[in-house]
């Protein structure tokens, strides 16, 4: 064996999927007992890549070399037998089983004996410091704790290589860190962690190796960190030198338009998820909603939308009580709302372009009691021009429309009805860096003219660029509210986590 | 006298009796629902199954001349027609629903062309009480519970076997993963398919078992819809019961009882015709659904988060 044998090697990796090439000739090399980061913006083919490292996908060309040994995986199951375990960014836990039963799950003794079990995953927690109850309920633990379970399953089949698929994005800064000493011993133990991240700064903190990955292909492989500025890494990301940030210019705050107060309202648990809040929007300011995700964030975008109901407190618009008025109501008031769930909440997606334009103000294009189809679709082509919607036909399926491009349709038809107030809930998730940049600037633009907007997002980069004040909501509460100058990230990150700065 | 009934001895023992015996009938069908239900299939051809487990059992035990082989052909042809389910809305992903409905319209209509030339045949092989020497000379209780079909000692025994299996073992724990959540079941090395033929198939025979407790014991003999849609109940039993082995357990009694009373209107004096009284499991099984919909409304779900769902797994 070589001083320092390679854990991976993937070799010329392509994979397809029906318009997009994810990979192409994408390559990839780990060393044993170290931390690899695998960088890319969105769509770079990091998770596709890693998918046929962990035996989702099968590729179409390409080697993939466990401890220079040729494997092909037919499964997951097959990967982790011959010691690769992945954690999703999606985890794959049963939310009603406890943590012991989700982590012996692949690989459990025929009749079970659950006080057994649940001393030896205590034990293997123990181990590598993962602070987490055997016997809870998955749908009782924080995103973190879910996340230590993922990675408690993969050293319970003994996983001598660990992929974490953008493992930081649901966690507290404190969290993240504790997450970094737990890969170290992990890879002081001998295994071997890939880290997958487009944040540079974690990158810098807890990886030794790092590859970059742009367009499916790999444009810098196996670089040592410590050499390497954050500047560097996010050039060789982006292609080119990444742009200053969006920053509105400041400006002088107008009226109050949308305003809530002492709001409490539960959760799909009948948990109280929002517990006392008061906020208000003014006229031409971008208030940003920060914090982990499930403290509250949906709940409160819900209630303010009409779309579940509040248990006390009070939403005014225009100071007009609407914590009662419907959805439709309130649409009409002059609020529009850019759902988390932008396919399923936002939009149909088996319906066409035309119907989801109009899904909001059918009413307005009628000819009696029928649709009028030509006026719905004048008013479809107005929303797709002036928002620059990619699609074929306005009568195709919205299905095959991309992210960016259904986001685009959703914004544009909210922002047509010439609203007063937006409240967008995570507009720009998952999207490539052309479509978080159109969609940031309509936001800033729709503020310019003077609309309140309310802007709930996971990212704090984002909101730090594009908000005029900050919210910080931990727990069902206001933990911490900064305006525009004064907001600076660590602060942010301690009150996201519940700590008073 | 109690509200102006009368509660004659014999007759009271008579309806408990016959409480179990329909009770135990009706919680064969539903574990095999339940079990189906926990991998994350609904099938609604509980109905079909449990008719062409009636018909095949009564016509095997007659032609063999054993009610145990006709049993065993009962719970094999039982499993055999859940297959069809198993096809198509599991291996294919077709509609669950639309797939079940056709197993229960195709189990029924088949079962009783099977059964034209069985009708009215005497039945000269069927199941014997179980006699359990002493106890079952105790007063009541001995006439109650230890006089009773094999059927209905089976029917408690395979609960039993069902709850240890499904809470204790490495394939129960996998099974219901398939029902909580198929991808993650299918990550950790599972084959759902696999899971799901066999919780479906196990369903059919449970049913089908169910289906011959009518022909060989309950009453004997093949008549053209002797199931009555208490498959649609023991569908119905696997809500109230919150997909769980005691909780089916205990409403199979209460349904139980509310299947024997109708035939004993008489003997408690009760008011009405028969014929209003024989709508009670019926009505009980509506009113068990609304009542579900409305408790579940503000609750967490008790059903299986997966159920109905089919899984496919390359998808993007």
């Amino acid at each position: 064996m070589d001083a320092a044998p390679l854990a991976v090697e993937l070799k010329g990796i392509w994979k397809r999927f029906p318009g997009v090439v994810a990979n192409a000739g994408t390559e990839l090399t780990v060393k044993r007992g170290s931390i690899h980061a695998v960088l890319g913006e969105n769509g770079a083919g990091k998770s596709t890549l890693m998918n046929v490292l962990a035996g989702v996908y099968r590729p179409e060309e390409g080697d993939v070399r466990l401890f220079g040994e040729r494997v092909v995986f037919a499964n997951p199951a097959d990967a982790l037998a011959a010691g690769v375990g992945m954690v999703h960014q999606e985890f794959r836990l049963v939310p009603t089983f406890t943590v012991a039963e989700n982590v012996v799950l692949g690989a459990a003794d025929r009749v079970l004996n659950m006080g057994a079990v649940e001393r030896r995953v205590a034990e293997l927690a123990e181990q590598f410091s993962l602070d987490v109850d055997p016997q809870r309920q998955i749908w009782q633990l924080s995103m973190g704790e879910r996340q230590r379970v993922e990675i408690l399953k993969a050293l319970w089949r003994d996983a001598e290589i660990l992929i974490l698929d953008e493992p930081t994005a649901v966690l507290t800064p404190n969290e993240a860190d504790e997450l970094g000493l737990v890969i170290r011993r992990m890879a002081n133990d001998g295994r071997s962690v890939i880290f997958i991240s487009h944040k540079l700064h974690e990158v810098k903190q807890y990886c030794d190796e790092a590859t970059v990955l742009r367009g499916g292909k790999t444009v810098a492989a196996s670089m040592p960190v410590a050499d390497l500025t954050p500047r560097q890494l996010a050039e060789l990301m982006v292609g080119e030198a990444t742009e200053a940030a969006l920053r509105p210019e400041p400006r002088q705050a107008g009226e109050q338009l949308l305003s809530v107060q002492n709001l409490r309202a539960l959760n799909n648990r009948n948990l109280e998820a929002l517990s006392n809040i008061s906020l208000s929007v003014h006229g031409g300011e971008i208030v940003g909603i920060a914090g982990v995700a499930g403290n509250g964030q949906r709940e409160l975008s819900d209630v303010i939308a009409g779309l579940r109901e509040s248990t006390s407190g009070t939403v005014t618009l225009f100071g007009e009580d609407i914590t009662t008025a419907t959805p439709r109501q309130r649409f009409r008031a002059g609020l529009s709302y850019i759902p988390e769930d932008r396919v399923g909440v936002g939009l149909a997606p088996q319906l066409s372009v035309t119907d989801n334009a109009i899904l909001r103000s059918y009413r307005e294009h009628t000819r009696g009691p029928l649709i009028a189809v030509d006026r719905a679709k004048a008013f479809c082509a107005d929303v797709v021009d002036s928002f620059k919607v990619r699609t074929g036909s306005l009568d195709q399926r919205i299905a095959g429309l991309s992210g960016g491009n259904l986001q685009r349709l959703l914004v544009g038809r909210e922002l047509t009805a010439k609203p007063s107030v937006i409240v967008a809930s995570q507009p720009t998730r998952g999207l490539d860096v052309q479509g978080v940049k159109a969609i940031q600037e309509l936001l800033i633009d729709a503020r310019n003219e003077g609309l309140g907007v309310l802007m709930i997002s996971e990212d704090l980069d984002e909101l730090l660029a594009i908000s005029d004040r900050i919210i910080v909501m931990h727990e069902g509460r206001i933990a911490a509210e900064y305006g525009g100058a004064d907001a600076n990230r660590s602060a942010i990150g301690l009150a996201m986590a519940g700590e008073s700065p | 006298m109690i509200f102006g009934l009368t509660f004659p001895e014999t007759a009271v023992i008579g309806l408990l009796f016959a409480a179990i015996q329909f009770g135990a009938m009706i919680y064969l069908a539903s574990l095999g629902e339940m079990i189906a239900e926990r991998a994350g299939v609904l099938n609604l051809g509980v109905e079909g199954m449990m008719a062409m487990g009636a018909v095949g059992g009564f016509v095997f035990a007659i032609e063999t001349g054993s009610p145990w082989l006709g049993l065993l052909a009962a719970a094999v042809i039982g499993a055999a027609v859940a297959m069809v389910h198993g096809l198509f809305a599991v291996a294919l992903g077709a509609n669950q629903v639309v797939s079940g409905l056709a197993l229960t319209i195709f189990g029924v209509g088949l079962a009783n062309f099977w059964g034209t030339d069985y009708e009215g045949v005497r039945p000269e092989v069927q199941f014997a009480d179980v006699d359990w020497g002493p106890l079952s000379d105790i007063s009541w209780i001995g006439r109650i519970l230890f006089q009773q079909s094999p059927l209905a000692y089976s029917a408690v025994l395979l609960g039993f076997v069902t709850w240890f299996v499904l809470n204790r073992t490495r394939g129960g724990l996998a099974l219901r993963a398939a029902g909580e959540s198929a991808a993650t079941a299918d990550a950790a090395g599972h084959s759902v398919l696999g899971l799901r033929l066999f919780a479906v198939a196990i369903g059919g025979a449970f049913a089908g078992i169910g289906g011959a407790y009518l022909s060989l014991s309950i009453s004997p003999g093949w008549t053209v819809g002797v199931v009555a849609g208490r498959g649609w109940i023991a569908v119905a039993l696997v809500i109230f019961g919150a997909w769980k082995v005691r909780r089916v357990a205990l409403g199979a009694f209460l349904f139980g009882l509310a299947m024997a009373l109708p035939n004993r209107t008489e003997s408690f004096d009760l008011p009405w015709d028969p014929i209003l009284w024989s709508m009670l499991p019926y009505i009980l099984t509506i009113a068990v659904m609304i009542a579900g919909a409305l408790v579940l409304r503000n609750r967490p779900p008790a059903a299986p988060a997966a159920l109905g769902l089919p899984f496919r797994r390359e998808e993007r």
